[in-house]
């Protein structure tokens, strides 16, 4: 530290801004649950006792007005894929979309090889960050995903444009 | 969308992302301040086809599917499909495999009353009640997933009989299990059966005569609740369950009046005690045998149609398959407790507090992929 050593009380820390905001971005996730089929009963168990998704400081949200993430868990069908848009454009910036199960992956076992009214994957509609398989994935693999969102969010840079700001615009989200 | 249609009243949609249901249900409550004039249920935002899908599967290979048409009770579907196939083909189940049925059956039902109870306190706010559901609710996963490595969408019923035998440690936790549970059940009944605030936030909400419901074409606990007795299980039963003995809980209007809110509540603790009560005697009696017939390669039902109805936790589910003797089914009907529950409300969301819908709609327990498939 040089010069600076001993020349501010204890209580003073030095960080790089991105760090320190990246630092509050990833430990205060909120999600909004989108529970549209099977996954979101897994989603739920997500938030019980056993697997706790609190610990990563993730909390559940139900209104898009105040969520980080968005947990897309389910099937998307034709009526319903409008909807999701609006509610993802409801949220603020910052914005993640994570994607849980087949279904919403890429279709699974409602794709469109096989079923006349399910969109195959949400990232026909919104952008996702992580995917999570599985159908359902177990608990465990969408704890995995939080945390692989959590090192994203981690290597973003808040004030200087990066590459993945210029391909999905300014704030990392188009 | 909100619009005011006049002076007097707005229009407003709960949903499709809205927690009152399991899944997408939107509806469209029309209110004068704080009550709710009319209430139009909108159904379609979780249709995936699943009918349609088996005629493209072959009669084995769409099993998996109807795990997906309740993934609550997704034993349940697997084995009214099972049943209306087997009817169809003439398969006989063995022994074993049948009371194995019941068994897992039973617990699939002691899973999904659990959710139900836990969401329906939750939509009053005691979040409590909801995570003792999860934590109970965790254990019948891990039961389920020593038996057939899935958590939620099971497949373990098959046609002819189930996947897999069940495994000494299997009955050995499953025991376990029903010990454990037994206390639980006062626990959960301290926190909310008792409960003063619970009480007054159920009792005359939402009564349903009995003539409502059965001209509603009502099945299950909510049917019950209003004071019929009618159980699959016992009216036809299925899979042995003559075998079996247990009670049919009904309504009582215990804090108000009969076919309220409470009762339908209370109806499905009681059912999760018998439930109980139907593993232990199921555990008791497994009869030693084959847990499955061997079935043809290329399975091919013979030319005809079927139904098959069984009770699952939400009411009567039905099956009904029509074969044209190929290597598929030519059409597969499913008939759900929980759409029906859907004709109710135009005549139950009249003159009721913006407050009681979300109560309404969560003692109903209206699983949204059933009501769509």
């Amino acid at each position: 530290m040089g010069i600076l050593e001993n020349a501010f009380p204890e209580y003073v820390v030095f960080s790089q801004l991105d760090k320190a905001i990246n630092w509050a971005r990833e430990n205060s996730i909120s999600y909004l649950t989108m529970d549209l089929a099977c996954c979101g009963v897994e989603m739920a168990q997500v938030a019980g006792g056993r697997f706790d998704i609190e610990r990563f400081g993730a909390v559940a949200q139900v209104s898009p007005r105040h969520a980080d993430l968005m947990i897309v868990a389910g099937t998307i069908t034709y009526k319903m894929a409008s909807r999701i848009r609006q509610l993802y454009e409801q949220m603020p910036h910052p914005r993640y979309v994570l994607s849980m199960g087949s279904c919403s992956n890429c279709g699974g076992m409602f794709s469109w090889e096989y079923s006349y009214s399910a969109v195959s994957g949400v990232d026909k509609l919104i952008p996702v960050d992580v995917f999570v398989p599985g159908c359902p994935p177990r608990p465990e693999a969408l704890l995995h995903g939080l945390i692989t969102l959590q090192r994203r969010i981690a290597g973003q840079r808040v004030l200087v444009r990066d590459e993945l700001s210029v391909v999905r615009g300014a704030n990392g989200n188009p | 969308m909100t619009s005011f249609d006049n002076a007097q009243t707005l229009t407003f949609n709960v949903g499709p992302h809205h927690s009152a249901a399991i899944g997408p249900l939107r509806m469209k409550v029309r209110t004068d301040g704080e009550m709710v004039v009319s209430c139009e249920p909108d159904v379609g935002y979780l249709h995936r086809g699943i009918e349609k899908l088996a005629e493209r599967m072959t009669w084995t290979g769409f099993m998996p599917y109807t795990d997906r048409v309740d993934y609550l009770s997704a034993i349940h579907c697997n084995l009214a499909y099972a049943l209306a196939v087997e009817s169809l083909a003439g398969i006989a189940v063995p022994e074993r495999a049948q009371t194995i049925r019941v068994l897992v059956g039973e617990l699939n039902r002691l899973g999904s009353h659990l959710l139900a109870v836990g969401h329906l306190a939750n939509q009053l706010g005691a979040e409590t009640a909801l995570m003792y559901a999860l934590r109970d609710r965790e254990r019948i996963n891990n039961l389920f997933e020593m038996l057939c490595g899935a958590r939620l969408t099971y497949s373990y019923v098959r046609i002819g009989g189930v996947a897999a035998d069940v495994t000494e440690g299997f009955i050995e936790k499953t025991y376990e299990f029903v010990e454990y549970l037994m206390p639980k059940l006062k626990e959960y009944h301290d926190l909310l059966s008792n409960n003063r605030v619970f009480m007054g936030r159920l009792a005359h909400v939402g009564v349903i005569s009995p003539a409502t419901a059965i001209d509603c074409g009502l099945t299950g606990p909510t049917l019950r609740a209003s004071g019929v007795k009618y159980d699959t299980r016992k009216m036809q039963p299925y899979s042995g369950y003559q075998k079996f003995d247990f009670d049919v809980p009904v309504g009582k209007g215990e804090v108000g009046a009969v076919g309220d809110a409470f009762d339908r509540y209370i109806v499905r603790m009681r059912e999760l005690e018998q439930a109980v009560s139907i593993i232990k005697q199921a555990l008791d009696a497994l009869p030693e045998g084959q847990f499955s017939t061997a079935l043809p390669r290329l399975f091919k039902a013979p030319k005809g149609e079927a139904y098959a109805a069984v009770e699952s936790p939400r009411g009567t589910l039905g099956v009904y398959v029509s074969s044209s003797g190929e290597k598929n089914p030519a059409r597969v009907k499913f008939r759900t407790p929980s759409f029906a529950a859907l004709n109710l409300f135009p005549d139950l969301f009249k003159n009721i507090p913006l407050s009681d819908v979300g109560t309404i709609v969560g003692s109903l327990d209206i699983m949204v992929s059933e009501v769509d498939r």
